[in-house]
C-alpha cells in the first residue's frame, strides 16, 4: 500500500511541529523518518497512524483520502518505543488480542487464532515464551513480541516509533538486521522513526531527514550521505569537520588552503562554510603540492580497522580540532605518535556559500 | 527488579551505617512511638470490645439484634451499597478522563473531587438541608410532589455519596497517569473498541488500586457520622445509621449496648485494615517483580 502526505501541518500552541509536509511512501518500501528530537518525526508518524490529527493537509492510503478515518479502520500496525505490551496478558494473549477483539463475524475460530499466533511467535523466534508475561522478558524480546502483535492483524502498513530506542547497543544492532530481513521477506510498506543516523542509513530504503517540522532532504542512504542537500543534513549525518572561509570566482580559501570549487564559479567574494568528512582528509608526513595544513596529532584512537586521529590546527586562541580517519595500513606507514606534526588536505569537501553557522540550530 | 544489598558483603562484626543512631536513641524512639500508639490507638480499640462484652455475651447479642439496631445495620449497608457503586462509576470515569485526556477545566475537576476532603462533613450535611430541606431551595417543590429527602433515606445516601466521592478517583488518578495511554493506543490500533479497551486493558491494569479505593470508600461510607447526622433527623428504626445509633444509645447511658454496636464498626475497621494491608503487599509484589 502506498502512503501519501499532502500539505500536512500541525501546531501545538505556538510550537510548529509540522510545517507543510509533502511525502510519498512507495508500496513495499522501508522508509526512515530521521531527525533530532523535536523535529516532528514522531508527530508525523502518529498522524499517519491516526493517533494524532493534523491541523490541515491530507493523509492518503492508496490514493484514498484517509485523513478523517478512525485509527481502527486504517489497518495499520504500530510498534511503540516502549513496547506498550499489555502487562496483564501473557505473550500469547498479547499477540492474539487483535484477532480476539474482532466482531464475531470476522473473528477467526480458536484453532485458527492458535495457529496464527504460534506462527507469528515462530516468526519472531520467541514461541517458547508464549506463556510468560511481558515483565519477564528482556527489552529486545519485548520489542519482537510487539512487532508480532502488530503483524497479527495483517496490517497494510507498519509504523514503528523509535523501535530500538530503548534497547542497548548490541541488541539494537541485532534487531536492526533482523528488521531488515523481516521486511525483505514480507514487503509490507513500513515507516520507522529514529534519531539514530546509523540506524536509518543501515536499515532504510529511503530516508526522510526532518528538522524543526520541515523535511530537509529525501533520498536513499547513499544520496543523503554522499550528497547532503544542505548544511543541516551534512552536520546531522555522521561526523564532519567544519571550516570557515571565503569563496570567490570558483576558488575557496579555507583556513589558509586554496581549493578549486568550479561549481561556485559565479560566487563574488562570499562568506562560506565547508564540510569535510573525517575519511576525506588526507594525512601525510610531508607537504605534497603547495596547499596543505600543518597540524599536530593530539590523540590517536586505533581500535578496529579505522584509526581515528584528533588533530590540532593553529595556536591559541584560534585553535581548532580536526578529526581524521585513516586506514590501519596507512597509519602504520606514517608511524604516527602523539605530538607529531603532519600535513593534511581535504580530498573532497562540500561548500555552502553565504551560510552562517548560527542558522544551524538543532 | 532486584534490590541492591547495601553493605551486606562486609564481614566485619560491627556494621556501621552512616544513617544509624546509637542503640539507646533507637530504643527510646521506638518505645516512644509504641507507647503513643498503644495509648491512643490500641487501648481505645481494646476498650471498645471490653466494654461491649462487660455485661456478658447475652447482653451483647441482644444489643445488636434488637430491631432498632438491625434497622440501623440495614440502613448503613443500604447507604453503602448505593454509594459505592455510584462512586465506582464516577471514580473510574473521572480518573480516566483526568489521567488519559487533556481538556479545559481539568484542574477545576480535580479540585472539585477534593472538595469533600476539605469541607467539614457537617457543612456537607447542611448543604443538603439547605437545598432539599423544607425551608430549602427545592423544599416547596419536593413537598408538592410528596418526595422527602432530608430526614429520610435519600438524604442519608446523598450525604454518604458526598463524603466518599474522592476515595476511588484519588486512588486511581496517579495510578492511571503513571501507566500512560500507550497500552490503550495499542489496543485501539489493533481494532479494539472503547468498551473492549476499558474491559481488557484499562480495568485489569487498575484492579488493585480500584479494590483499595473501594475498601477505603466502604469504610468511610459505613462509619460516616457528621454529614449523615445533620440530614438524618435521628428517627429510630428509620433514619438511624450504625454510628448514629451508637450516639443515641450512649446518650441514654446504655453504654453496654452502645459499645456493642460500636464494636461492629470497630470490627469493620479491622477487616478494612487487614484487606488494605493484603492489597498493599500484593501491589508491592507486582511492582517489585
Amino acid at each position: 500500500m502506498s502512503i501519501e502526505i499532502r500539505n500536512l501541518s500541525r501546531q501545538f500552541g505556538s510550537f510548529v511541529a509540522l510545517h507543510n509536509i509533502n511525502l510519498q511512501v512507495n508500496p513495499g518500501e522501508l522508509l526512515a523518518l530521521l531527525g533530532p528530537s523535536g523535529s516532528g518525526k514522531t508527530t508525523l508518524l502518529r498522524i499517519i497512524a491516526g493517533l494524532e490529527t493534523a491541523d490541515s493537509g491530507q493523509v492518503l492510503f492508496n490514493q484514498e483520502d484517509s485523513t478523517t478515518k478512525h485509527v481502527r479502520d486504517r489497518h495499520v500496525g504500530f510498534v511503540f518505543q516502549h513496547y506498550a505490551l499489555f502487562r496483564n496478558m501473557t505473550i500469547f494473549e498479547n499477540v492474539a488480542f487483535g484477532l480476539r477483539v474482532r466482531p464475531r463475524k470476522e473473528r477467526p475460530n480458536t484453532r485458527e487464532i492458535n495457529r496464527r499466533v504460534t506462527e507469528l511467535l515462530q516468526l519472531v523466534q520467541l514461541d517458547w515464551l508464549a506463556d510468560r508475561y511481558p515483565h519477564q522478558l528482556s527489552g529486545g524480546q519485548r520489542q519482537r513480541i510487539a512487532l508480532a502483535r502488530a503483524l497479527a492483524v495483517e496490517p497494510s502498513v507498519l509504523l514503528l516509533d523509535e523501535p530500538f530506542g530503548a534497547l542497548d547497543a548490541k541488541v539494537r544492532k541485532e534487531l536492526r538486521a533482523w528488521l531488515r530481513k523481516l521486511h525483505n521477506d514480507m514487503h509490507i510498506t513500513s515507516v520507522f522513526v529514529t534519531h539514530d543516523q546509523e540506524e536509518a542509513l543501515e536499515v532504510a530504503d529511503r530516508i526522510v531527514i526532518m528538522n524543526r517540522g520541515r523535511i530537509e532532504q529525501i533520498g536513499t542512504p547513499d544520496e543523503v550521505y554522499e550528497k547532503p542537500a544542505n548544511p543541516f543534513v551534512y552536520e546531522f549525518l555522521g561526523h564532519v569537520n567544519l571550516f570557515h572561509g571565503r569563496v570567490h570566482h570558483g576558488q575557496a580559501w579555507i583556513s589558509g588552503l586554496k581549493i578549486d570549487v568550479p561549481e561556485h564559479a559565479a560566487a563574488e567574494d562570499l562568506n562560506a562554510i565547508a564540510y569535510v568528512r573525517p575519511h576525506d582528509i588526507e594525512v601525510s608526513r610531508a607537504i605534497n603540492g603547495e596547499s596543505a595544513l600543518a597540524v599536530h596529532v593530539v590523540h590517536i584512537l586505533s581500535i578496529g580497522p579505522v584509526v581515528r586521529l584528533e588533530l590540532m590546527y593553529g595556536d591559541n586562541p584560534t585553535q581548532h580540532t580536526i578529526h581524521a580517519a585513516i586506514s590501519k595500513e596507512h597509519f602504520r606507514e606514517l608511524q604516527l605518535v602523539k605530538g607529531d606534526q603532519v600535513f593534511i588536505k581535504p580530498r573532497r569537501l562540500a561548500l555552502f556559500p553565504n551560510h552562517d553557522q548560527e542558522q544551524l540550530i538543532y | 527488579m532486584t534490590t541492591i544489598p547495601l553493605l551486606q558483603a562486609s564481614s566485619a562484626p560491627h556494621k556501621i551505617l552512616v544513617t544509624q543512631e546509637s542503640p539507646w536513641a533507637r530504643w527510646i524512639l521506638t518505645l516512644l512511638a509504641l507507647s503513643f500508639l498503644s495509648l491512643f490507638l490500641l487501648l481505645p480499640l481494646v476498650a471498645v470490645f471490653f466494654e461491649a462484652l462487660k455485661k456478658g455475651w447475652d447482653v451483647y447479642i441482644a444489643a445488636i439484634t434488637e430491631p432498632d439496631a438491625l434497622a440501623a445495620i440495614q440502613l448503613t449497608l443500604t447507604a453503602a451499597a448505593i454509594a459505592i457503586p455510584l462512586n465506582l462509576a464516577f471514580g473510574i470515569a473521572a480518573a480516566w478522563a483526568i489521567a488519559k485526556f487533556e481538556f479545559r477545566g481539568k484542574s477545576i475537576l480535580i479540585s472539585l473531587i477534593d472538595l469533600p476532603f476539605s469541607v467539614s462533613p457537617v457543612v456537607a450535611g447542611l448543604i443538603y438541608v439547605l437545598i432539599f430541606g423544607l425551608q430549602g431551595w427545592m423544599g416547596p417543590w419536593l413537598r408538592e410532589h410528596d418526595i422527602s429527602i432530608i430526614f429520610a433515606v435519600p438524604g442519608i445516601v446523598l450525604a454518604t455519596i458526598f463524603v466518599t466521592v474522592p476515595f476511588i478517583a484519588r486512588e486511581l488518578i496517579p495510578l492511571m497517569q503513571a501507566q500512560g495511554t500507550e497500552e490503550e493506543e495499542a489496543a485501539i490500533i489493533l481494532g479494539a473498541n472503547g468498551w473492549q479497551t476499558l474491559w481488557y486493558i484499562t480495568l485489569p491494569n487498575i484492579k488493585w488500586g480500584l479494590l483499595y479505593g473501594t475498601i477505603l470508600c466502604n469504610a468511610r461510607a459505613m462509619g460516616e457520622f457528621g454529614a449523615v447526622s445533620v440530614v438524618s433527623g435521628h428517627i429510630r428504626g428509620l433514619t438511624n445509621t450504625l454510628s448514629l445509633h451508637v450516639e443515641i444509645l450512649y446518650n441514654e447511658y446504655n453504654s453496654a449496648a452502645a459499645f456493642a454496636v460500636a464494636s461492629l464498626l470497630a470490627l469493620l475497621a479491622l477487616i478494612t485494615l487487614a484487606l488494605k494491608t493484603f492489597i498493599e503487599s500484593r501491589v508491592a509484589q507486582k511492582t517489585s517483580r
